[in-house]
């Protein structure tokens, strides 16, 4: 076993171990930390993948900013420890159907997809490439700004519900 | 796999740093201590010691000796490990941060820096959002109300001013186009950002203040009003690491303030041809300028309200953010 093999594995565990215990944490704070580790695996996957700018965006924006988000509100709306919460309601055979059909989909296309392994190396200057291809019109110029519209229409949004009347 | 330049040679740099930034924290606690004293008129700490030069260790030595108190209110695990977070963040930053030229040491062509990536600014980034984790971690599992809300002001603070500290980067980015240290420190020959980005240093000096919990901004642990907010229940050697992890993290944050604004390990003008190891003098003198900073900011300003705080924050920093941001994308787009 070679050591990406091992960071791999140990990766793995923590990515997939945050998930479970983001769904069986009774303990609402608890689930979120969970997340936080889940997103934190993630971002160790794409360091391995030598995808260094995803890594640190993974980190910047879901760790950084959407689990803060998250935590904040918490501690906001709830009683601090006292709030245990039922990880399970009477719907949990119609949510057994749909995981299973997701799941059971998601196997399906990934055994079809030929997956293509390439020996070329990361290039250098891989961010400013990624920089020219978002706002290049042969690219994904059009996917980037839709992306802003929809973001300033949230922002726009939150504000409007924030506003003191 | 080389084993000298592979694995022992970054092992050295790695404990090598963490020592010299395991002192620096020390002895900025007793730094502060005696350059606030100064500019209060006392003397400060001077019996232990000449010039009270041993209370860094003295204070060490009582904290890991006091009894170990978990209160049985806490969330016993997070509580422990809220500190630690805190502390591991601080020393992780550090890892991009280059404090010298490539040298020869012993035979060998080393770079003096821990760790060059690519994105080196981003990580600087992400590793400060973790760290706030430990604040806003350790005020929750303390289950006391001042610890909490303690907590819930680092929440704050934090999500307003990595924005701002992001976009006053975003402008160093433009003018350097790259996101590695290294070479925005090689950018920076000539002249130190500081004269291209008078704003942009001075907003990021402001949102670093704020975003490390220095005073004025010290307002998760305001000990009038939360009793030391977010670490209220800590004691002993626990308490001790949080007080450490603050005080390494100003040497840090100094760090990050002389790499990207003050030219790092150059010297600011037209003198070429430094000894690379009095490259590396020159940075510890600048750090150790912006830590004066520190603590005669410390010693000059009251704390500011909360409220206002962040209206400051969202009202008036983030527009000025995105002026200097505007202004130096038409400079470089256009000139």
């Amino acid at each position: 076993m070679t050591v990406s093999q091992v960071v791999f594995i140990l990766l793995s565990i923590a990515a997939l171990g945050g998930a479970l215990g983001v769904v069986f944490a009774r303990n609402l704070f608890r689930a979120a930390l969970a997340l936080v580790l889940s997103f934190v695996g993630v971002a160790g996957f794409y360091v391995l993948l030598e995808a260094e700018f995803l890594a640190m965006v993974q980190i910047l924006v879901y760790v950084g900013a959407i689990a803060i988000l998250i935590i904040f509100a918490i501690m906001l709306s709830r009683r601090m420890m006292s709030s245990e919460t039922q990880p399970w309601n009477e719907q949990w055979v119609g949510a057994v159907v749909v995981a299973a059909a997701l799941f059971a989909a998601l196997v399906f296309i990934l055994s079809r997809v030929d997956w293509p392994a390439t020996e070329a190396q990361v290039p250098a200057d891989s961010i400013s490439q990624l920089g020219q291809a978002l706002v290049s019109p042969d690219f994904y110029v059009l996917p980037f700004e839709v992306a802003s519209v929809l973001l300033l229409v949230a922002l726009v949004g939150a504000v409007i519900i924030a506003r003191e009347q | 796999m080389d084993w000298v330049a592979d694995f022992w040679i970054p092992l050295i740099k790695a404990v090598v740093v963490v020592l010299v930034l395991l002192l620096g924290g020390a002895y900025m606690t007793w730094g502060e201590r005696k350059i606030c004293a100064r500019f209060q008129v006392r003397y400060g700490p001077n019996r232990a010691g000449p010039f009270g030069i041993l209370q860094p260790l003295a204070d060490a030595v009582k904290a890991i000796f006091k009894e170990e108190i978990v209160p049985n209110h806490v969330d016993k695990i997070i509580y422990v490990m809220a500190p630690g977070i805190s502390f591991a963040a601080v020393l992780i930053t550090f890892a991009v941060i280059p404090f010298g030229p490539e040298v020869d040491l012993f035979g060998q062509r080393v770079g003096l820096w821990v760790g060059d990536i690519e994105v080196g600014l981003l990580f600087l980034l992400a590793i400060a959002a973790l760290g706030s984790y430990g604040i806003v971690l350790g005020g929750w599992s303390s289950n006391n109300k001042y610890s909490l809300l303690g907590a819930l002001r680092a929440a704050a603070q934090m999500i307003s001013y990595e924005l701002i500290l992001g976009i006053s980067l975003l402008a160093v980015v433009l003018l350097a186009g790259s996101l590695n240290l290294r070479e925005i420190v090689d950018f920076q020959g000539t002249w130190p950002l500081l004269v291209l980005q008078p704003l942009g240093f001075l907003i990021f000096l402001i949102a670093i203040l704020a975003e490390s919990n220095r005073s004025p901004f010290d307002l998760p642990e305001t000990e009038n009003e939360l009793v030391s907010g977010f670490m209220t229940e800590y004691g002993g050697i626990k308490f001790a690491l949080y007080f450490i992890a603050e005080y390494t993290a100003m040497v840090v944050n100094s760090a990050i303030v002389v790499t990207i604004f003050l030219g790092g390990w150059k010297w600011p003008a037209l003198i070429s041809d430094l000894h690379p190891l009095a490259g590396v003098g020159l940075f510890l003198a600048k750090v150790l300028f912006v830590l004066f900073l520190y603590v005669w900011i410390r010693a000059s300003i009251p704390r500011v309200r909360f409220d206002k705080f962040m209206r400051f924050s969202w009202k008036f920093m983030l527009p000025l953010a995105f002026v200097n941001l505007l202004a130096t994308a038409a400079v470089v787009a256009f000139l």
